[in-house]
């Protein structure tokens, strides 16, 4: 049975986009089939993020439309061969995403992939809630900061309203997603720690993705950060996740550095 | 600047730690979700109900609904100038 996953967060700028492209690509890796569609009608990145800029030739308001079927859409991933993407418009027709048009997408999709995952604008609009619409599971992605986590509570609470599983009375399964996290910040107080915002948001924890400078340089050579830089400690941090999401118990190794590696190590990731 | 406040300096997390518990637990109870909805119609039912009795400004009404694993409340609070409780009586 197909999974639908939606990579959500409210606030813009957390590591939306960064992160569906390396669970997705993580989970294409241990060989299940995936498409990761883009949501954010008129702004559209995760093709850059994945490297595949000029391979676009159609778009989800396309296969929405009419204009285009779904295998025409999606967009094969040279290196990882059950990795495909579904394209935002960067035209700024957003009322062509229509709710039935979604549902016909994403039906077709459950037929062919494993995992379907969702890459959702910010804010709290409609490319949003379409995104979350028919999620199983959800992704928040929150960085150590106040406003941020305030956005992720909301959020939330649009999951236990606003999908067709709270509609339906059930749960959508969320995992809390720690991206930018700086360790040393937190513990001389200058960040929020993990514990802190786990205790205000109240979802499980799915991965804490280290501040470093891999996850730039990914992006940079257009390719997700579990591909791009596969043994650095952001793309750990995802591969554990997805061994979570597939339902495996992940112990985590909290590495506790000596004086010695830290006297001669200049860089954490 | 003392040496206390030296080391205190930084920890600003604990702040918006705080912060954030507050803002949050109010925000809860009055922006999204289904709840959101059903207490924005229980309120103004509420209002309208009182109204035919008395005159309770708006802001002396607060509506709260708290959503807990086993039990959830309804909480209404609603405060009565002195001008009109001094001329209400008990129900015999």
């Amino acid at each position: 049975m197909a999974k639908v996953l939606v990579v959500t967060s409210g606030k813009g700028g957390v590591g939306k986009t960064t992160s569906t492209a390396a669970l997705g690509a993580a989970l294409a890796q241990s060989g299940q089939k995936v498409a990761v569609i883009d949501f954010d009608v008129g702004l559209r990145n995760l093709d850059l993020i994945m490297g595949a800029e000029r391979r676009v030739v159609f778009d989800l308001i396309n296969v929405i439309k009419g204009d285009a079927k779904l295998e025409q859409a999606l967009i094969r991933d040279k290196r990882v061969e059950t990795l495909s993407l579904l394209p935002a418009s960067q035209t700024r027709d957003k009322d062509n995403l229509t709710e039935e048009g979604v549902e016909r997408v994403i039906n077709g999709l459950r037929e062919k992939f494993d995992w379907i995952i969702c890459d959702s604008p910010a804010g709290i609009e409609r490319g949003a809630t379409l995104a979350m619409r028919h999620a199983d599971v959800a992704v928040v992605v929150t960085n150590p900061e106040v406003s941020s986590i305030r956005d992720s509570d909301r959020i939330i609470g649009l999951l236990d309203s606003k999908t067709e599983k709270a509609e339906k009375g059930e749960q959508v399964e969320k995992h809390l997603l720690l991206t930018r996290y700086d360790n040393a910040r937190a513990q001389r107080g200058e960040i929020l720690k993990v514990e802190d915002v786990l205790e205000i948001l109240s979802i499980p924890l799915l991965a804490i993705i280290p501040e470093s400078t891999e996850v730039l340089r990914s992006s940079n050579l257009g390719a997700p950060v579990t591909l791009g830089s596969p043994n650095s400690a952001p793309a750990r941090a995802y591969l554990d996740a997805v061994r979570k999401l597939q339902g495996e118990t992940v112990v985590e190794v909290q590495k506790q550095r000596g004086l010695f590696s830290k006297l001669f190590s200049r860089r954490a990731a | 600047m003392s040496l206390f406040s030296f080391f205190k300096r930084n920890t600003s997390a604990p702040v918006a730690r705080e912060r954030l518990q507050v803002l949050l637990a109010h925000e809860r109870t009055i922006v999204g979700g289904a709840e959101s909805d059903l207490v924005a119609i229980l309120r103004e039912e509420i209002m309208a109900v009182i109204a035919k009795h008395m005159a309770v400004p708006q802001d002396n009404v607060q509506i709260k609904m708290d959503r807990g694993a086993s039990v959830s409340t309804l909480e209404v609070d609603i405060e009565i100038p002195t001008s009109i409780a001094a001329g209400m009586r008990p129900a015999a």
